[in-house]
């Protein structure tokens, strides 16, 4: 029960955001196009979150993070094609295995490559992003349904408000624990010095192996939910430049802030939708010309991000760092 | 005997890539000696020259000799202004916050370059400044594009070989990458040095994106990206830092990309590339010639 009554706070605040957006679904305010951005900007969130567990708060530098982002993608998928999964209760078995695959590969994976430090981890993990989009390319050598690059069709669309929202709080809530229990004091200490973490009796390459694993696992979750969102998956919606958006949000948001990530998630999908919406068709092609301008600008305005190492009073945890 | 003809085709098919990929990994080895950061832009300098070639040759229609330099002091500039505009404030930030900084610059070139009034995102066919010609030596072909790729690529890697090893600037270059505060203590102007890497880089990028662009002669603004990654392998297959591994680096890469596509399938290079990858990370995670395991 304690659980609950640190989170109160922050359950609290959900509800209450809840409500809000399912009034303005309901009265008809937003069109489609915007209520699948809003959910969108959960999933991103969702999924940053496990790239700030990896590189935020272990500090194990990962540019791969779209490719689990695309295996927990796939294989939700292709459960769901496979046996006909309809509703809910069917979904969720299917959300969780997306992410369990995700999550498994990330451990197989993880324990050779976190041997490897910095720079290079974050060129393995590249390379490993990269090898699974080719895979995914071929992948109608496979099996038929997987699409290879012709993209991967025909996938129900199951997500609403509830299914994302709801996945969203929940695993918010798991990782603030995690990041708030020993684990999490581990994790930190591994980032901030692996040497003394080590000299200190943490088991170094366990603790990382699980922050790895743990993170992949959102990433498939976040994958799933957005398969069973957009109904239609392509494998260069999950290359080497999605990895960059997520990494954008954790380190705009600040690294190991969770807080910081629910913010940057919301404005990263904002910004790009917004101006989307916002200026005139003529003017689209300059999206991605405002796009890094902002981004160099906000790197140089807050270089820690713009929540580093801190937290917002809603996830109960005063006092903590 | 057809077989090994083929064989043999390929490899210098093999080395011409790997020439291009080596010229980039160069830039990519020596800025990441000198400030440690991986400059996600520099596949965008290299695109860049491929275009400024473009423009000189079949708007300008100058001589491929007036070409070159041209080329490279515009891809050098770029490189210089790269450091000063974006990568300079950030000296003291995280390197995390230079890195999202590199990526910005990258996604900003690519795309302000892609607007339909500058360059527009279509393939644009790069014009062969001369004829082709093929010389055939027994088994072997080669043509004449093939032969100049080799022997610019082989004169500048002399060039920057007497520049890095031979000179004040390249041994202050070297002191850099060894230890930046015990070489600013030396009086070595830091600031400066890391300017005149870049420019170096810069020059080089430009070099490998004519080269490219003869050779493969079908550019796009988005050309830069897969290069650009690969040559950044190249650099760290043959130890990061280090200026004979990023040649041999950009070779081996060239080569297996080249065979891969030739003997097996070619949607599998890329993914091949990066097994290699893995196997020299996991056998000397420092690199081919790397000396020392880097510390924390």
């Amino acid at each position: 029960m304690n659980f609950l009554i640190t989170a109160k706070r922050f359950l609290f605040c959900s509800l209450l955001i809840y409500l809000v957006l399912k009034l303005l679904f309901c009265s008809g305010l937003l069109t489609e196009y915007i209520q699948q951005i809003i959910l969108l900007a959960f999933i991103a969130i969702l999924t940053s979150l496990g790239l700030n567990v990896i590189y935020g708060y272990t500090g194990q530098f990962s540019l791969g993070h779209a490719g689990f982002y695309g295996v927990g993608a796939y294989t939700a998928a292709y459960l769901g094609a496979a046996f006909e999964v309809e509703g809910l209760l069917g979904f969720l078995p299917i959300l969780f295995l997306g992410g369990a695959a995700a999550g498994l590969l990330g451990y197989v994976i993880g324990v050779p490559i976190l041997r490897l430090r910095d720079d290079f981890l974050a060129i393995a993990t590249l390379g490993f992003g990269i090898l699974i989009r080719v895979l995914l390319d071929n992948s109608d050598k496979v099996s038929e349904i997987l699409g290879g690059s012709r993209g991967f069709i025909g996938i129900p669309k199951l997500v609403n408000l509830e299914i994302a929202f709801g996945a969203m709080v929940f695993l918010l809530l798991v990782t603030r624990n995690l990041i708030f229990s020993q684990f999490g004091l581990f994790w930190r200490c591994i980032k901030d010095d692996e040497l003394a973490a080590g000299v200190f009796g943490i088991n170094t390459s366990g603790l990382k192996l699980t922050a790895f694993t743990y993170g992949c696992f959102l990433a498939g979750i976040g994958g799933a939910l957005y398969a069973y969102l957009y109904s239609f998956l392509h494998p260069s919606n999950f290359d080497f430049l999605k990895s960059i958006d997520f990494l954008i949000i954790v380190i705009v948001g600040g690294m190991g802030s969770i807080t910081g990530t629910i913010y940057a998630g919301f404005l990263w999908v904002a910004v790009i939708e917004g101006l989307r919406i916002l200026l005139p068709t003529q003017m689209l092609e300059l999206r991605w010309v405002f796009i890094p301008i902002l981004l160099i600008v906000v790197m140089m305005w807050k270089p820690f991000g713009l929540l580093a190492r801190k937290e917002s009073g809603f996830l109960g945890l005063r006092g903590e760092r | 005997m057809e077989f090994l003809s083929y064989f043999l085709q390929q490899i210098v098919n093999g080395l011409q890539l790997g020439a291009v990929y080596a010229l980039i990994a160069l830039g990519y080895t020596m800025v990441y000696g000198v400030i440690r950061l991986i400059n996600f832009a520099h596949g965008d300098v290299f695109m860049v020259g491929a275009f400024t070639a473009y423009t000189l040759i079949s708007k300008w229609h100058l001589p491929v000799y007036l070409v070159f330099p041209l080329t490279m002091a515009v891809t050098a500039l770029l490189g210089f202004l790269i450091e000063k505009i974006a990568y300079k404030p950030l000296r003291a930030a995280p390197k995390n916050s230079l890195l999202i900084t590199a990526v910005g610059v990258s996604l900003f070139l690519e795309y302000f370059l892609s607007m339909n009034s500058l360059l527009t995102p279509n393939y644009i066919a790069f014009p062969r400044p001369f004829e082709v010609t093929s010389f055939h030596l027994g088994l072997l072909t080669i043509n004449n594009i093939q032969l100049s790729i080799f022997f610019i690529t082989a004169f500048s890697l002399w060039l920057l070989y007497l520049l890095i090893y031979k000179t004040k600037y390249g041994q202050a270059m070297r002191a850099l990458s060894h230890d930046r505060e015990a070489a600013s203590l030396m009086g070595i102007p830091v600031d400066g040095i890391i300017s005149f890497t870049f420019i170096v880089g810069g020059a080089l990028a430009g070099l490998g994106g004519i080269l490219y662009g003869f050779a493969y002669p079908q550019i796009n603004v988005f050309m830069g990206i897969m290069p650009g990654i690969k040559s950044f392998i190249a650099a760290v297959l043959g130890g990061i830092g280090i200026i004979h591994g990023a040649v041999l680096g950009g070779l081996i890469i060239g080569l297996s990309e080249v065979f891969v596509s030739a003997f097996l399938s070619s949607t599998l290079r890329d993914g091949v590339i990066f097994f290699i990858l893995f196997l020299v990370l996991f056998l000397k995670p420092s690199g081919i010639f790397g000396k020392r395991i880097d510390k924390v």
